[in-house]
């Protein structure tokens, strides 16, 4: 009995982070669904937003608002826009010259942009982990003598937060016409654009949408973890990638998957193993998925046509 | 000649490196007519297309549509201004399904205003139906409508180039651009695009241009012909006059 709620609470952590894992993988399977690229810049939006929900609360705090309802919305406005915006130039600044070259420009022009990105918060805000404020402490416990499960109020949210982001892009990519006309230019971008479909637009937008997400996940896992720093962009951006190639890559409920499987893995490592072995797992994860099947969980193998 | 073309290309050029595609390829399209070009095999004719439709920009020479210069323009806005086309291999959104291939294909008559389409006002939903019916109107007169909700990647191949045409002419063009519409197809399917394209014409007043290897259908359904070899412009006029042409004949046959 004991053992099983262990379990479970190492199920629900893991169900935790895995979800923010799967907001941020689904920017890089979109993109590479799009344009075939790996937007390695993309942990970097998640950082910065995360900065940025830092800055709002710390800043509204002071300004005497406590209403947390509040702070949280204003801080995911604000840093839904700023990473957008950050998303959005990036494209048109390192992406778009570089996109009829080979993909090994593109690459290193995402990398390049991804350390740029990096220095440039490290310049404005210092190198020291920065406290987000935790505003909503608490949760249920229940379970037995020997071991009780906890649920934080935090991860509830995390949960419903990740849940109805997901519901929205489903619904956002099924139903509306620019959906349509982006899973148009998923399949033959050419020839979308020679339909009358604008492809840069649908490219910018499809960064937009990442990064829109990588915000959402910067606020719930900046209130999570409560701390900060200019390098925690790195880690989250080479999990979510991780989990994006494990749930195959350009698919969008692969992303999610991925990010759920790292997620729970990381979590049961971390409970049976040792914490250090984290990381071990995931990038282990990650070399055999390459390994055995490149194509991911959820992916269709890449036929090649003679 | 009609005394406006519709399409008018002039000296149209384009290099790839050291490779002269087309060499000053000039060609004239007037409204409501079926041209084609022939040529034989790496003649640069899918180029001049390629040229055309906006898919290469090209190196040279100019392409103006209606009295406006469309060569320094993306392909969305050259399929805007009325210009849509086919590839010689289908190219339609397999995972799609078939009216949504025909939906997205007029994602440009969209509402220009992105944000309507969050909020489902009535103009939206009028906007949306309008979209509907051209698709299922599209789909009946290609022999699809009962596919509707088919992947398109599905359909058979026959299918699929039906498919691709009537994605074309939901777009509402002025000019079609079919190029080796018939490769693959049996006879029957060959006489039924026949058909189609003299439809499409006398019915729709749609200007048709054509790359085509089937004779019989280019013979056939042409109003004139441009030959071009080895990148360049080799005769022009109607089938006959070309069919007679001493130079075509080289071209194909070759010399002794």
């Amino acid at each position: 009995m004991e053992a099983s709620l262990y379990f479970l609470q190492q199920v629900i952590n893991g169900l935790t982070i895995g979800s923010t894992y799967a907001l941020i993988a689904i920017g890089y399977t979109m993109v590479y669904g799009i344009i075939g690229m790996i937007n390695f810049a993309h942990g970097e939006i998640y950082m910065i937003s995360t900065y940025v929900v830092f800055i709002v609360i710390a800043g509204l705090s002071m300004l005497g608002i406590d209403s947390t309802v509040f702070l949280m919305a204003a801080a995911l406005l604000v840093a839904v826009i700023v990473a957008s915006a950050h998303a959005f130039a990036v494209e048109r600044v390192a992406y778009r010259p570089v996109r009829g070259s080979k993909r090994l420009i593109a690459l290193i022009s995402a990398i390049g942009m991804s350390i740029f990105l990096q220095n440039y918060i490290l310049l404005a805000q210092g190198s020291r982990d920065k406290a987000i404020a935790s505003l909503i402490p608490g949760g249920w416990q229940f379970g037995g003598d020997g071991f009780a499960v906890n649920l934080s109020y935090m991860q509830v949210i995390i949960f419903a937060v990740t849940l109805l982001s997901m519901t929205v892009l489903a619904l956002f990519i099924s139903r509306s016409r620019l959906g349509r006309a982006c899973r148009a230019c998923s399949q033959d971008r050419g020839m979308a654009n020679l339909l009358g479909i604008n492809t840069d637009l649908i490219i910018s937008m499809t960064f937009v949408i990442g990064a829109a997400l990588a915000a959402v996940a910067g606020l719930l896992l900046g209130m999570y973890y409560g701390v900060v720093n200019p390098y925690i962009g790195f880690l989250a951006g080479l999990k979510a990638f991780t989990a994006a190639v494990l749930g195959g890559i350009g698919s969008i409920p692969g992303a999610v998957l991925g990010g759920l499987i790292l997620g729970v893995a990381e979590a049961l490592t971390g409970a049976y193993l040792s914490t250090e072995y984290n990381d071990v797992v995931s990038f282990g994860l990650l070399i055999l998925i390459l390994l055995f099947r490149p194509w991911g969980i959820l992916g269709k193998p890449e036929v090649e046509k003679i | 000649m009609a005394d406006t073309p519709l399409l008018s290309v002039r000296e149209l050029s384009m290099r790839f490196g050291g490779l002269l595609a087309v060499d000053r390829v000039s060609m004239d399209v007037a409204p409501c007519e079926v041209v084609s070009i022939i040529g034989p095999n790496g003649a640069g004719k899918t180029t001049v297309f390629n040229c055309i439709s906006g898919f290469y920009r090209p190196t040279g020479g100019e392409v103006i549509f209606e009295g406006k210069p469309m060569h320094r323009l993306p392909g969305f806005k050259i399929a805007r201004a009325g210009m849509v086309r086919t590839f010689q291999n289908v190219r339609l959104f397999k995972e799609m399904t078939v009216i949504e291939n025909l939906l997205v294909a007029q994602h440009m008559q969209a509402e220009r205003n992105l944000l309507k389409g969050l909020f489902l006002t009535r103009g939206f939903r009028r906007r949306e139906a309008e979209l509907m019916d051209r698709a299922a109107h599209w789909l009946e007169r290609v022999g699809l409508i009962e596919f509707a909700n088919r992947e398109a990647g599905n359909l058979a191949y026959g299918q699929q180039r039906r498919l691709e045409i009537a994605r074309c002419m939901v777009t509402q063009p002025k000019l079609l651009m079919l190029d080796e519409p018939a490769a693959g197809l049996n006879p029957n399917e060959t006489r039924d695009l026949d058909r189609l394209i003299v439809q499409l014409k006398e019915e729709e007043g749609i200007t048709v241009l054509l790359i085509e290897h089937d004779m019989s259908l280019v013979m056939g359904i042409s109003d004139r012909i441009y030959v071009v070899n080895q990148g360049q412009p080799l005769a022009n006029g109607t089938p006959e006059q070309v069919r007679r042409n001493p130079e075509v004949i080289k071209a194909y046959l070759g010399e002794e």
